[in-house]
């Protein structure tokens, strides 16, 4: 309206300095125009009303004494005191081969390996943690440096391959460590899964389950485009039949239909392990479909190119084919990996106490009557955590590999 | 400059025949190419030129007739078929590079997997082809970072990597840039002059003319007329032929 000669309207014409001051971000983000000023307000007012309420809540009303009083038994269940030095044997451990896998695959101690490191030193600050807990962080954040301090003097070849081997290496000591073997008063006395539980239990059961479940899931989206009518046929109705089934029938068939099937006197499996079957079998059927999405949109010409140059089918689905696919779905398949790891709660409703089976009874046991709020705010805090980092590290991912999509 | 080496026929079609569905794409083709030979198929869209230089490495799959490849029958025999295609070389009209691969991984791919050559032999002949084909400095780009023409030459280097008796070139420049086309048919012309048997479904008649050993017409799924390149532009025979001839000229 006022458009005077030399008057700057046009944005793009702002002076540099007045673009980026704190006052010009805020009138064009959020004060723009009329309405717009209207919703910045209404979302203000919500948010701090909110952000009041819980601040009250979490300050003035919540008991937390039933968090620290707890605290061993939402980490680790049932898993007897006197052998919780194997669990932080175990972490241990994870901080050194993070630590070496990061020097051979990453190669720097970039940004994220300094978040990554200073996780189990913020954790020391947590105030109910004793002295030794904090000291056994402490040693965690020391250990994780280490592996990736001497991993740049190992004489290593293939770095890639390496990696594989120092992971899957740890996974053996890990089950070995957790499960104990030997005598009950020998020197590792074995533990059962049954009592293994809380964090401990629900971030095996998440991990084993996505991991076992994506190769069966990717073998079956193959299979269901197979030329032999056979393999297809298998394929398609075990995907069509584990989809039209819930996740909780799985797992009651797995813990009760299993023994009536099986001859008397046949050694029972594990309850934890039979529910672990029941997770990969479920999410191996969702991988597969999100899988056959990847593989359908590979175009013709990268099929022919590859019989072209003289690829087996084998070698082709190996090296052309599956890469691709993949790359192309590593949104799906995170998210329905962190929808796996939130479903491994509904073991609790068959007797095994994940974070949510031992937040109940917490909130069960007559001494911490009305702390629901409480211990479910930590759990789902917790939760949060872990999923987060899932889709953080897979945002991470895309950006490594998006590299030849350009 | 073949011709007169008539016992060296590295292809040999004998009424080949191909149906998609009801539709004949394919009517009883014979063609027999020399070693060393240059065959140029030019022909209006939807001729089945583009079928029947596919059909030499089963990209698609004759129906009747007969194929015959460096003296191996093409038949549904797994071996034969992935012997054929070992020696014989395809460059797409979409260049169908592997996009998730360097350019020098795609060269090396094959001779790797299918040769088993040692990757470090497989390197240096993959940066050789590379320089032959004139783009050595991108060998560590991805395919989506080169123009088409620079891909296209990429999709050659790794047809030439397995070293191949014959290649086959399914309307290589149809898909690129005019300013492109010359540095594309520069290296088939220079390959040309190696002594490579190549078949060439193209549009370019430049090409055609200069370097074609002999000129292949098709229309409608059949070959109408078979010539050398003086013969084809100065004196065809069949109606159709100058038809196409002129409207493309």
């Amino acid at each position: 309206m006022t458009t005077a000669a030399g008057t700057p309207t046009d944005r793009s014409v702002l002076p540099v300095t007045e673009r980026y001051t704190l006052l010009g971000w805020l009138r064009r983000n959020l004060f723009s125009d009329l309405f717009n000023s209207l919703l910045t307000l209404v979302a203000l007012a919500s948010i701090l009303i909110v952000a009041r309420l819980l601040l009250r809540w979490a300050f003035n009303t919540a008991e937390w004494g039933v968090i620290p009083a707890n605290f061993n038994l939402i980490m680790r269940g049932q898993y007897p005191a006197i052998e919780a030095w194997r669990l932080w044997l175990v972490i241990y451990l994870l901080g050194t081969v993070v630590g070496i896998v990061w020097r051979l695959i990453v190669g720097q101690f970039n940004t994220t390996a300094r978040v990554l490191v200073a996780i189990p030193l913020v954790l020391m600050l947590i105030p109910f943690f004793s002295m030794g807990t904090r000291l056994y962080l402490l040693i965690t954040a020391v250990a994780s440096f280490a592996g990736y301090f001497i991993a740049g003097y190992l004489p290593i070849l293939h770095r890639g391959r390496a990696a594989v081997y120092f992971v899957i290496a740890y996974l053996v000591v890990m089950l070995i460590l957790l499960r104990g073997v030997g005598a009950e008063d020998g020197s590792l006395p074995p533990v059962q899964p049954i009592l293994w539980g809380g964090l401990l239990l629900s971030l095996l059961l998440a991990f084993f389950g996505i991991t076992l479940s994506f190769p069966l899931g990717v073998l079956l989206a193959l299979g269901r485009q197979s030329r032999l009518p056979a393999i297809r046929v298998i394929s398609v109705i075990y995907i069509e039949f584990i989809r039209g089934v819930p996740l909780i029938s799985l797992l009651f068939m797995g813990q009760i239909m299993l023994q009536l099937f099986l001859p008397d006197g046949f050694p029972l499996v594990d309850r934890v392990l039979r529910a672990l079957v029941a997770i990969t079998l479920f999410s191996a059927a969702y991988t597969a479909e999100n899988v056959r999405g990847g593989l359908q949109s590979i175009p013709r010409g990268q099929y022919e190119a590859a019989q072209a140059v003289g690829l087996s089918t084998y070698q082709s689905t190996i090296h052309i084919i599956l890469p691709q696919a993949l790359r192309a779905v590593i949104p799906v398949l995170v998210g329905q990996f962190i929808s796996l790891f939130k479903d491994t709660t509904l073991v609790a409703l068959v007797g095994i106490f994940d974070l949510l089976g031992i937040a109940r009874t917490i909130i069960a046991n007559p001494d911490w009557l009305g702390t629901q709020q409480e211990v479910f705010a930590v759990i789902a805090v917790l939760f949060w955590i872990f999923s987060y980092t899932m889709s953080f590290a897979s945002r991470r991912l895309e950006r490594r590999l998006g590299v030849g999509q350009r | 400059m073949s011709e007169n080496t008539a016992a060296d026929e590295i292809i040999i079609c004998q009424d080949v025949c191909k149906w998609f569905g009801d539709f004949q794409a394919l009517k009883n083709c014979s063609l027999r190419v020399q070693a060393q030979e240059v065959v140029v198929i030019i022909g209006p869209s939807g001729s089945g030129k583009s079928t029947f230089i596919r059909c030499i490495n089963r990209l698609e799959e004759h129906q009747a007739g007969d194929i015959i490849v460096d003296g191996i029958p093409l038949t549904r025999d797994v071996r034969n078929i992935e012997q054929i295609r070992s020696e014989t070389g395809m460059v797409f009209q979409q260049f169908n590079l592997f996009p998730h691969l360097t350019v020098l991984e795609n060269i090396t791919l094959a001779p790797i997997q299918v040769r088993k050559m040692k990757k470090d032999e497989a390197m240096e002949t993959a940066m050789g082809l590379l320089n032959r084909v004139g783009i050595p400095e991108q060998a560590d780009k991805y395919p989506g970072q080169l123009s088409g023409g620079q891909q296209q030459r990429v999709a050659i280097a790794r047809s030439l990597a397995m070293s191949p008796k014959i290649m086959l070139f399914d309307e290589p420049t149809s898909a690129l840039d005019p300013e492109m086309i010359k540095e594309v048919l520069d290296v088939m012309q220079e390959l040309a002059e190696t002594g490579m048997t190549m078949l060439v479904v193209t549009h370019e008649m430049g090409f055609a003319r200069e370097v074609a050993d002999r000129i292949v017409f098709m229309d409608g799924g059949e070959i109408m007329e078979v010539g050398t390149p003086e013969h084809f532009f100065t004196n065809a025979q069949h109606e159709r032929t100058k038809l196409f001839l002129s409207q493309i000229l």
